[in-house]
Order: structure tokens, then sequence, then C-alpha cells
């Protein structure tokens, strides 16, 4: 397509839901003026008009396919037939399932503590110096770029060569100089799982590290001051005043992070794509979605395994949510 | 006086305290970590590909010693002076001059002359070589070779940048489309959820009507919710509508849709969350003057709402930008469809070895990101600190 027509796609696209909005909403104040309806009539309307479009969206891309994959986990590979828990007894079966599981949560595991715990440390590191905002700028950097780009900037630093060649990848020029032999970093299993999170921790902790500045913040300088007058060391000050302080914050943080990790697919699509034992949920059912033509009940079992990990943290939105609106 | 300046004196000898110097220290090595792997790709980017291939990134600030074969000129270009023959060139001609350290005129012992040395051929012809590559070369009889001689020389070259690589990665391996195809995914992609969402974050602040709080509950559970679950159904929705009216399944509408509908409960959270600090009275106000509801968000909710806006449209076009799963499922592989990501992603597999395009490539995906993130930071800090709930 060429750069016009498809300029002229989206301004189309765009001018739609603007003219939808627009046209009704005049039609009703129009019609309104002229017959000078009850004012709930109007309303009733009205509200129909605000709501329906995000409404339908709703519908059709979340609340039904959440039910409708949860139908389809209990179908055969092109959802017609009725197959009880079978696509659930293969995937305990299936080794790379298993694997995935284990990898998901060695990730769950190690991605948000590392994250948290940079994010915090670099936070009141940055706040001590003068070119604190800098540094945070720097590291927070990285949060702006996609995944895939992450992937290729770190696929750079892993790069293998033999051990005659000069290394052009910093992390096997480094491992060289320290009078090792070079490693094809992400081809040795269980360790290679360790070089691909490190992208994520070298992501989010960015994410942390601007949440919690905002926090540090909020701890009242008296106590702080009243802490140094008492004589407490910096590394005191750290774990009995600020950890305790920002706990709430640590738990949001990690909520975060824990449902991104949940969902982490395009490191390791663009990095491994599952090879050397590196396979996640995401991947195996991105896989399992075209496999063969696609396997919907398999692939809706791994959905749903993603699923069930951010349950609970649902469930504790919900309470949250209901409780603020009692008060 | 004295007095006076005590705080001060005390406030600069904290600063330079021991364990302030360790706090710089340790963030000067994050900083360093952090910044590396970004700062790498950017210089290797700029690099000649022939020189990436087999150097590090590290080494391009420091000249590199090269040795290298060039001919003089042959028998054409000689003149004659004082009952001498001379031959007088560059031997870089038309390439880049380099340092030159010293020559040979064997094959067997390259460096045997320092720069300014006079070498003597076989034939008692005299031959100096200068530091910037000119050379004279002198004879007692005529020259009678139309080939000149070979003279190597080691040199060294100053580093040296080049955009050769966002020309070819551009023009020739097609990323320029892609761009253009990621932005006819992304405007739209962002401007639609904000549009729909802000009439509908609007009706669940200021309307009554019944069931706003199940939706709003429903909204809330929307959030975390993985798009993996919905993957499934909605590409067989489309598959479908594609079938029955005879349209491709993978389409730019498509997409948006898409976008939109994993964009839409974190946008309208976020809009709620600001809606509902807007003064009530003002609305009521609004009411009591005859105002409709849809002349209320025109002219009051809209023009208050601009930062709020500005830091989700930040956030969710950046989102669309980066992304890569939505749009490996919903666009076409294709030139008139791929995206950046998936391009990227395609070059990582087919291109592997040649870093100058994947490092070009990834730098070029990553420019309008990084162009945000340094020109709107605060909207972007904003935005995500609010709305890193995103499912």
């Amino acid at each position: 397509m060429s750069i016009f027509s498809l300029a002229l796609t989206v301004l189309i696209g765009i001018l739609f839901f603007v003219m939808f909005f627009h046209l009704s909403n005049f039609l009703l104040d129009y019609y309104q003026i002229k017959k000078s309806k009850t004012l709930t009539y109007e309303n009733s309307i009205r509200a129909i008009i605000f709501i329906a479009p995000a409404f339908i969206v709703l519908f059709v891309f979340i609340i039904f396919p959440v039910f409708e994959t949860i139908r389809l986990s209990f179908f055969d590979k092109r959802g017609e037939g009725f197959v009880g828990i079978y696509n659930y007894a293969w995937a305990i079966k299936d080794p790379d399932f298993r694997r995935s599981i284990l990898n998901n949560f060695g990730w769950l595991l190690i991605v948000p503590t590392l994250s948290t715990f940079f994010g915090l440390v670099i936070a009141n590191l940055a706040d001590r110096v003068w070119w604190g905002t800098i540094a945070k700028s720097i590291i927070f950097m990285p949060m702006a770029i996609s995944f895939v780009g992450a992937g290729v900037i770190w696929k750079f630093i892993y790069d293998y060569r033999g051990p005659g060649d000069e290394q052009i990848g910093l992390l096997n020029a480094i491992t060289v100089a320290l009078g090792f032999e070079p490693q094809a970093w992400l081809t040795i299993p269980l360790w290679n799982n360790l070089f691909l999170m490190a992208i994520m921790v070298w992501i989010q902790t960015g994410l942390a590290l601007v949440i919690f500045s905002a926090a540090l913040r909020s701890i009242p300088n008296e106590t702080l001051d009243a802490a140094r007058i008492d004589g407490a060391s910096e590394l005191k000050i750290f774990w009995s005043i600020i950890i305790p302080y920002l706990q709430q914050t640590i738990l949001v943080i990690w909520t975060i992070i824990t449902i991104l990790v949940l969902k982490v697919f395009d490191i390791i699509y663009a990095m491994t794509n599952g090879q050397w034992q590196t396979e996640v949920l995401a991947n195996l059912m991105y896989d399992w979605m075209f496999r063969g033509g696609g396997d919907s009940g398999r692939g809706s079992v791994l959905a749903i395994c993603i699923m069930i990990g951010v349950i609970p943290i649902l469930g504790w939105n919900l309470y949250q949510h209901r409780k603020e609106q009692k008060l | 006086m004295e007095f006076v300046s005590t705080p001060k004196r005390t406030k600069a000898m904290k600063k330079l305290s021991f364990s302030s110097l360790f706090a710089q220290l340790l963030l000067l090595l994050f900083v360093i970590v952090w910044i590396a792997p970004s700062f790498g790709l950017l210089i290797s980017s700029l690099r000649d590909k022939d020189v990436l291939a087999i150097s590090g990134w590290w080494t391009s600030f420091i000249n590199t010693e090269v040795n290298e074969i060039h001919r003089t000129l042959g028998m054409d270009s000689q003149y004659e002076e004082n009952g001498y023959y001379y031959i007088e060139d560059n031997l870089f001609g038309e390439d880049k001059p380099k340092k030159i350290s010293s020559f040979g005129i064997t094959s067997k012992d390259i460096n045997a002359y320092s720069v300014g040395d006079v070498a003597t051929f076989k034939d008692q012809s005299e031959i100096t070589v200068d530091e910037n590559g000119n050379y004279s070369w002198k004879s007692e009889s005529e020259f009678t070779k139309k080939k000149g001689k070979r003279i190597f020389i080691s040199a060294t070259s100053p580093p040296s940048f080049t955009l050769d690589n966002y020309k070819e990665v551009l023009f020739k391996e097609g990323l320029g489309q892609a761009f253009i195809n990621t932005f006819a995914v992304a405007l739209p992609s962002t401007l639609i959820p904000l549009i729909i969402c802000s009439f509908f974050a609007y009706a669940l602040t200021w309307m009554n009507f019944f069931g706003r709080d199940l939706l709003l509950a429903t909204v809330i559970a929307s959030l975390v919710v993985p798009l993996q679950m919905c993957l499934i159904p909605i590409l067989s929705i489309y598959n479908d509508f594609g079938a029955l009216f005879g349209v491709s399944s993978k389409s730019y509408p498509g997409i948006w849709m898409a976008h939109t509908g994993f964009g839409l409960a974190s946008t309208t959270f976020l809009l709620w969350n600001f809606l509902k600090t807007l003064p009530k009275e003002m609305m009521e106000a609004a009411k009591v003057d005859g105002a409709t509801h849809y002349d209320t968000f025109r002219r009051i909710v809209v023009p208050l709402s601009i930062p709020a806006f500005a830091s989700i449209f930040i956030l969710q076009f950046l989102w669309v930008w980066n992304d890569l799963l939505v749009g490996l499922v919903f666009l076409d592989k294709n030139p008139s469809e791929i995206i950046l990501t998936a391009k990227l992603k395609e070059l990582l597999g087919s291109r592997g070895e040649n870093w100058e395009i994947l490092t070009t490539g990834a730098f070029i995906s990553m420019s309008v990101p990084l162009f945000i993130f340094f020109s709107l930071q605060k909207y972007f800090i904003r935005g995500l600190v609010a709305g890193s709930v995103k499912g």
C-alpha cells in the first residue's frame, strides 16, 4: 500500500469514531430541543451512545474471548468435538509444558525480585548525589524500548565467536580478557534462562526506580533526621526505616512486574525461540496456535495457565476497589 | 561569622564522606552497566560493516592498525627532470588517507622501512614514501613497465563513522516501509481507544444508569486479563468474519480494533481515575445552565483532561509501537503490512550474522520511543506510574 492510501485509511478509521460520537450526540441534542422530551428519556439514550461502543469492544475483545477460551479448552483442536479434560491431561504429560511451567516459575521468582531490589537501591543512591536525575533517566530509558529491540541489543552482547577469533560480543570479550574460554551463552541450558531474564531485569528496573523515587519523597524527613542524629548508619536506616515504609509500594511494583513476566513472550521469541530449553507458557501457546494448522484446545489450556497466575491479583484489585467505593 | 558558616561546612564535609563517595561509585557502576548495551548498539550501527564484523564496538574509538598493499603508477605518468625520471603520486589515490608508520617493497618484509627512508629496488630505482601516502619514485633510466610496483604499508586509521548502514536498511531491507506501517498501526490504535474510552469513562463517572458498578468492576477485572487469554477466540472471529465477507482476516482495521480491545480497560481505568478528581460542582453548574452531557463533555471535561490524555496517549502509543505478539497474530508478514518489531525479528532469523543490519534496524525501531522518551519524559513517567497495570 502506498503511503497516501495508508494515511487515508488511518484518517478514515479515526474520523469514523469521531463522527459517530459527534453526529449521534448532535442528533440527540437537536431532537431534544425540538420535542423537549423529559430529561430521563434523553439521558438514557445519551448513556447508551456514550457506553455502547466501549462496551461492545469490551465484550467482543475481552469478556466473550475469556469465556470462549475456557470453553475451547475442553474441545478438540478445531473447537468442534467435546474432549473433556483431554487437553489438560495432555499438558500435564507434555515435557515442553512441564519445562515451560518450571521456566515461568524461575522468571517469576527472579525477575520481580531483582528488578525491585535494583530499583530500590538505585532510587536511594540517586537521591544522594547531584547527578541523580541524569542517572535515573539513563536507567529508566530501556522502559521505552521494545522487547525485540532489547533482544537485538542483548543478542549483540551475548554474541559468540570461536576461541581463536576476536570476540565482538561484550560478554565474551570480557570473558576472554579474564582468561576464560568464550561461551555460546544462549545455548547453555538453565544458564541461558538467566541471560534472558537479565534483559527483563534491565528493562523493568527503570519502572521500579521511578515508582520508588516518587514514594521515597513521601518519607518524612524528620524521621530520617532523627535516626541520623541517633547515630544510625545509612544501611541501618535503609533496612529499618525505608524498607518498612515502602512495603506497600514494594508490593505494588512486585505485582506489576509479576503480571508482565507471566506473559513474557517477545524476548524469548526473538532470542532463542524456545530452543535450548528456554520455552515459557506464552511461547508454547503461540506455537500451538499455529503449529499444524493450530490447536485451539491446547492453546487455550496454556492461556488458562497464564490466567490462573493473575487470578489472585484480579481478586485483590476487585477487593480493594470495593473497599474504596464504600468509603 | 564562624558560627554561621559551621552548618555549611559540615554539609560539605558530609558530601565528601566515605559513604557518599561509595554511593557515587556504586551508582556510576549501575549507570555504566545500564547504558553500555544501548550505547554499543548505537556505535555499532554507525560503524563500517566490514570493521563491525571483526572488532568489538569498544575498539572503534582508538586508532586501528592495518596492513595494506598499494600499487604505484606505471610508466605513463613519469616525467624527466635533471636527467632523472620520476613517478610521483599518493598511494591512497581516491581512498580515505591513513597515517603510514612503515612500508616495505617485498611481501617478505612489509615493515622494512620507516616513513621517509629510501628503499632501493633491484633495478636500482629508489622510492620514498612519506606519512600521508605521497611517494616519489626516482630512477636513472626511463621507466619501462606499464604496471607500477607493489608497496606494502602499515598504517593507522582514525576512528570513522558512517551513515551507510542506515541508507541500506531503510531503503534496501524494507525497514522504511515497516516504519510507515507501524505508524499506520499505532496512531489509530492509540486514538480510537482514547476517543471511545473518554466517553465511556465520562459515563462511568458522571452518569447514573443501571449496572454502572458492575460495569466498573468488569473494567477493573479486565485490567489484568492476559491478552493471551483472548487471542484464539478473536482470531477465529476474524477468520469467520473474513470468510463471510470475502475479505482478508488480517487487516489494519482488524489490528486497530484488537489493540483498542486490549487497551480499553487500562485507558478507561486511568481516565476514570482522573475524571473523578474533577469537582462535582462544576458538572452540576453546567447542568443547571442547561448544558447536555455532550456539551459538558466537549466544553469542560475534554479541555481539563488534556494532560491526562497526553499521558495515556504516550503510554498506549508506545505499547502498540513496541508490541510484537498482536502484530504477529493479526497482520500479514508481507511488506505492505509487516510492523517494525516483526520485521526486526525476521531479520534476526535471516540476517543473524549481519550485525550492521540488525543494530541499525533496532536503532531505527527505537528512534520513535526514544524521541518520545526524551521529549515528553514527564508525561511518560506520569502515565507509566499510573497505568502500569495493563493486562
